[in-house]
This record gives C-alpha cells, sequence and structure tokens, in this order.
C-alpha cells in the first residue's frame, strides 16, 4: 500500500487534523481554564490573563471549600445519594426488566404501554411538586431516591439483554423447581452484569449531576447537595449580589486570599473531577448503552 | 411464544365466567414473584407519573394551598374550566414565551444538528488511532457533567475578562468588553452553541457506528476511480448516512418545544428575560416562586400536551418514512 499520496489528500489531512484538534481545544479549554483560575493566586487573578497556566500557584481555595461544613456536608449527601440510589434503581429497574421480558405475564400489554406512556407524557412541575409535597417527601433523604427510582429506557436496554440471553438456561432452572424469584437471583443476575454495570453507570452519574431535586424539594441545609450549592452560587454571581455565599465565605478566610470567583471555580471544579477522574474508563460502556438503544429504536 | 399467549387467552373469552375467573386466579398465584418483582416499578409509577397526571386537575380549578391535605383542597378548590389557558393566551406573555421556547430549540438545532454528523466524518478520516481516540474521549466529556456546571462554565467563558471577550479583542474586533448574558439578544445563540458545545461529540457516537457499516469496497472502487478523500465523503459516506440523518432529524422537530428548563433556568437572569423565559421556567417562575399553581399548572399542562401530540406525530412520520424506505 505504498501509495503517493497525493497534494489534496494531504491538503484534507491537514484541513481534518486542524478540524478536529479545534474541536478539542473548544472541549478541553473551558474546563482547563476553570482549573487554572481555582489555582491560582486570588488577588494574582484580578489582573486577568490567566489563559494556560496559572501565574502563582495555590490550592487557598480548595483549602477554603474544605473547610466549610456546609460544602462538606453537600459533598456527603451527594456521594451518599448516589451510593445509595445507584444499587436501588438498578435492582429495581432490573426486576422489573426481567418481569416485563416475559410475554406471558398478566396484562403484559397493557402493562408496557402503563410504563412506556410515562416517557412521553408528565403532569408537569407543579403538580408534580404537590405529589412530592403530599408524600411528605418534602426534606426528606429519600425525596432523591424514590421520584428517580425508574428510568423506562434503562429498562428497555436491560429488557433487550434479558430477551437475549439463552433461554436454555432459564428452562433447566425451572426443571429443576426453581421459582422465577430463584431463577432471577440465581441465574438472570449475574448474567446481566455487564448491561447492569451500564445503567448503573448513567444512574450514578445522574445522581452526582442532579441538583434540582436538591434546589427545589428540600430546605434543610444537611440536604443540599454539591450541584444544588452551585446553583446559589452562579445565581448569586448572575444576579450580583453584592455578599455572595462565595464571597461571604472568601472573606471569612482572614489570612488567605480567595475571592468569591476562586471559589466559584473550585467549587465547579470540584463537582466536575469525579466525573472526569471515573469517565475515561467507563466511556466504552457509555458507547455500549447509546448504541443498545440506537438499535432499539 | 405466540401459541402460548393463545392458548391462555383463548378460554377466557368463550369459557363461563366463574371458570375465566379460576384462570385468572391460577395466572396469579403462578405468577406472583413475577408481579411481585414488578411492584415496585409499579409503585413508582402510580406515585410519581400517574398521580401527578390526576393532579393536573389545578388547572381548571382556581387551587388555593391550605393546611389541608392536597387532594382535598383541590376537591374543594372551585372550578374555572379553560379560564387559566385563556388567561395564558390572552396575556401578552404567550407570545413572548412562544418565540423564545421556539426561537431557542431551532437555533439549537441548527447548530447542533449538523455538528455531530461533521464530527463523525471527521473522525472517520482519521487514521492516528491515538488522536482519534483523543479527541473521542475529549468531545464526550460535556455531555457527562450537568448543565449546573456547564452554566458556571459559560458564565466564566463569557465574563468581561473571560477567553471570548479577550479573543474579540485581540482580533480587535472590539475593543471594550460585551457583557453577552447581559445582553437579551444574545442569549438564544448563547444557548444554541452551549446545547452544540455540551452534546455534539456524544451524538456524533450514532454517526460513527452508521458510518461504520458502510462497505469498504465502495471506497477502494472509488478510490480506482479517481475519486479524492472529499467526493468520497459526497457520494459514498453522506449518501449511507442519510436514513440516519433524516429519521433524528424528523425526531429531533418533534422536541421543539421542549427547551431543556436547566440551560434556560441557570443562564437567565433578570437583564435577559425577555429572551431567556420560555415555557418550562416561566411555568416555574409562576408556580414556584409567585404562588399562583393553576395558572402555572396551566401552562405546564399545555407544555406537555403540545409536546406529546408533537412526538406522536414525529415518530408516525418517522416509522412512515422508514417503512417506504425500505421497500
Amino acid at each position: 500500500m505504498a501509495k503517493k499520496l497525493s497534494l489534496s489528500d494531504i491538503v484534507f489531512d491537514v484541513c481534518n487534523y486542524a478540524f478536529l484538534a479545534l474541536i478539542f481545544v473548544i472541549t478541553f479549554y473551558p474546563f482547563w481554564n476553570i482549573l487554572v483560575v481555582s489555582l491560582n493566586d486570588a488577588t494574582d487573578s484580578v489582573r486577568g490573563g490567566l489563559y494556560l497556566w496559572p501565574r502563582i500557584f495555590t490550592l487557598d481555595s480548595y483549602a477554603t471549600i474544605f473547610r466549610n461544613t456546609e460544602l462538606l456536608v453537600s459533598v456527603k449527601v451527594t456521594v451518599l445519594r448516589t451510593l445509595i440510589g445507584t444499587p436501588i434503581s438498578v435492582l429495581a429497574i432490573c426486576m422489573m426488566a426481567y418481569s416485563l421480558s416475559k410475554r406471558e405475564l398478566i396484562a403484559w400489554r397493557f402493562l408496557t404501554l402503563f410504563f412506556i406512556f410515562t416517557m412521553y407524557f408528565g403532569g408537569g412541575l407543579i403538580p408534580t411538586y404537590m405529589i412530592i409535597k403530599s408524600l411528605g417527601l418534602i426534606d426528606s433523604f429519600w425525596v432523591f431516591i424514590f421520584p428517580g427510582l425508574i428510568g423506562v429506557f434503562l429498562m428497555i436496554l436491560v429488557r433487550t439483554y434479558i430477551e437475549g440471553l439463552p433461554a436454555e438456561l432459564e428452562e433447566s432452572a425451572k426443571i429443576d423447581g426453581a421459582n422465577d424469584l430463584e431463577i432471577f437471583a440465581k441465574i438472570i443476575l449475574p448474567l446481566c452484569i455487564p448491561v447492569l454495570a451500564t445503567i448503573a453507570l448513567f444512574i450514578g452519574i445522574g445522581h452526582w449531576n442532579s441538583w434540582y431535586d436538591s434546589y427545589i424539594y428540600t430546605y434543610k441545609p444537611e440536604l443540599k447537595t454539591l450541584q444544588a450549592v452551585l446553583v446559589k452560587i452562579l445565581n448569586q454571581f448572575q444576579t450580583g449580589t453584592m455578599v455572595s455565599e462565595a464571597q461571604a465565605l472568601a472573606n471569612s478566610s482572614k489570612r488567605i486570599p480567595v475571592s468569591g470567583e476562586s471559589i466559584r471555580m473550585a467549587v465547579t471544579m470540584v463537582a466536575t473531577i469525579p466525573i472526569v477522574m471515573v469517565y475515561p474508563f467507563v466511556q466504552r460502556y457509555f458507547v455500549k448503552g447509546i448504541m443498545m438503544g440506537a438499535i432499539k429504536s | 411464544m405466540h401459541q402460548l399467549e393463545t392458548a391462555v387467552t383463548a378460554p377466557l373469552n368463550k369459557a363461563a365466567p366463574g371458570k375465566a375467573k379460576k384462570k385468572l386466579v391460577r395466572r396469579l398465584s403462578e405468577q406472583k414473584y413475577l408481579l411481585m418483582m414488578l411492584a415496585p416499578a409499579i409503585i413508582w409509577a402510580v406515585l410519581f407519573a400517574y398521580l401527578p397526571i390526576a393532579g393536573v386537575y389545578m388547572a381548571f380549578v382556581d387551587y388555593q394551598p391550605s393546611l389541608d391535605d392536597f387532594w382535598k383542597s383541590l376537591y374543594h378548590a372551585d372550578y374555572v374550566g379553560m379560564h387559566w389557558f385563556n388567561y395564558f393566551f390572552r396575556n401578552g406573555d404567550f407570545y413572548i414565551i412562544m418565540r423564545n421556547t421556539i426561537a431557542s430549540t431551532m437555533l439549537t438545532l441548527l447548530f447542533s444538528f449538523p455538528a455531530p454528523i461533521i464530527i463523525a466524518i471527521a473522525i472517520n478520516e482519521v487514521k492516528n488511532s491515538m488522536f482519534k481516540k483523543t479527541v473521542q474521549t475529549v468531545s464526550y466529556l460535556p455531555h457527562f457533567i450537568s448543565w449546573v456546571i456547564a452554566a458556571n462554565i459559560i458564565v466564566t467563558v463569557l465574563s468581561s475578562d473571560g477567553i471570548v471577550n479577550s479573543i474579540l479583542k485581540w482580533l480587535h474586533l472590539t475593543d471594550e468588553s460585551t457583557l453577552f448574558l447581559q445582553k437579551g439578544q444574545y442569549f438564544w445563540w448563547i444557548v444554541a452553541i452551549g446545547n452544540t458545545w455540551k452534546e455534539m461529540g456524544y451524538s456524533s457516537i450514532i454517526y460513527l457506528a452508521a458510518i461504520s457499516s458502510v462497505n469498504m469496497e465502495l471506497y477502494e472502487a472509488a478510490k480506482v476511480d479517481g475519486a479524492g478523500r472529499l467526493k468520497q465523503i459526497l457520494y459514498i459516506t453522506l449518501p449511507h448516512l442519510k436514513p440516519t440523518i433524516v429519521v433524528l432529524l424528523i425526531l429531533s422537530l418533534g422536541g421543539v418545544l421542549n427547551a431543556g428548563f436547566d440551560q434556560h433556568y441557570l443562564l437567565g437572569n433578570g437583564l435577559n428575560r425577555e429572551y431567556s423565559d420560555v415555557l418550562s421556567t416561566y411555568s416555574f417562575r409562576y408556580g414556584l416562586q409567585n404562588s399562583l399553581f393553576s395558572y402555572a399548572s396551566a401552562v405546564g399542562l399545555f407544555n406537555s400536551v403540545v409536546a406529546f401530540i408533537l412526538v406522536v406525530f414525529v415518530n408516525f412520520a418517522s416509522k412512515k418514512l422508514n417503512n417506504q424506505s425500505l421497500f
């Protein structure tokens, strides 16, 4: 294949690589920029012109936020909801998928439509709020777990996977006298681990990223998630509140110079870094996930 | 499987009701574990999907919050019929909200629809797998961060000493910083570009998958015929992608009323509200901040119903089209 490259091929390649390099920069640089500012000395940052590298490197902003109880609590709540919510959801979805993979199930068609419909139509923001309130979930940790317990789309992924498993395994277990519950626990669940890992990642990232539930369904500071705290900081930044939370926090640390701005950057980074850390390792699962969905639809 | 189904359902229709009942009881007891496993999902759907749907009755009454239970106060509220809908359609907000919603989603579509196609084609043309992988990995990343983080990034990038203003100054396009988020006329563009930035890499996966099914011999044949890379893209890759493009375009048109709540709420502020307020944020503000619960529910219901009709229509259209292209 030692062919001579034509000039137009070379031009094409150069343009193509340049284009993709630009895409790389556009997606990557904003994160880098935030990281740089969060690691730079706050008084120095005011001078502007921080683009590629911190001028005066310091971890003061991070030290400040990790000394702040509100932020520490929010990190704890976020980690807890992710660690508790994800396995509960995964189990509920897997059980549901197994059940609905049986066409002979009573009212199978009705039940399937019953769930699919919820993907396309909802009561809207206000009635949902009222229901959450009437169920006594306001200011309860469980408001992070139950309303988002099931993802119907994820269930369809799992169901498709289960339907593709060899039927013989299940049948032989049935002959041995196992009931559906035993078959599920001993045969289906272990076989589903790859697809469950995929949906667990989706659900876990969803928990980590969710802000809306904490923002409107909880009032107690000890139930605010990291993202909800970040929304508050962002709002105050946007409205230009003179004494913003971040600013107050910055002022409270008298010895070390931090600013509201550098605090905002540091909190943004704390919320981003876990995703950046896990994501390259799990990327192939996501790709698999979206592919399964694409084939299905 | 089909046989089994008819075998089970057929006697139900013909046999005496008593016998059918027995049959049902037997099936229930046979499937008790399956139903047990489905129970959490059913309870979830009833509580968090269907009860709120029943709650849209709020939109047809004059709901006043009280210390009573929600359903009780709903029951006692005065029925007002279509009053809130009429009020929404007739006051000046309707035009502005609909304009913002549709402008924002259409402008988003204009950027975010072609971008992944171009990226997928470009990535496909890259031979160096290291470079390919790096670009792919990084370009998917924004999809996985929350809109809260994305909004923080956008606010930072667009701030008076942010990178965008710096570049504009460096290019001598402007001497003074523009406060993009405080000027309403930029808002739709910001959301459109923000949406595109966040999703373009991830959305390219689906096109990359479609490209990977192109028969390599076609490219070889084209090379022999003297077609350059650009010609190969135009005459082989793009036509191959056409069905995917058409289906995804139609489906995305179904979301024209679903301007995401997150980006509009988080990037919106008092100064750009004239342009940033969309159906979902408007309903949120009137409901949860101004406590006009019934009015806000009516706006939300209007949104859900029209969006639902659009989705159904669009699914129907894409199915029809798919069948046609198959034959």
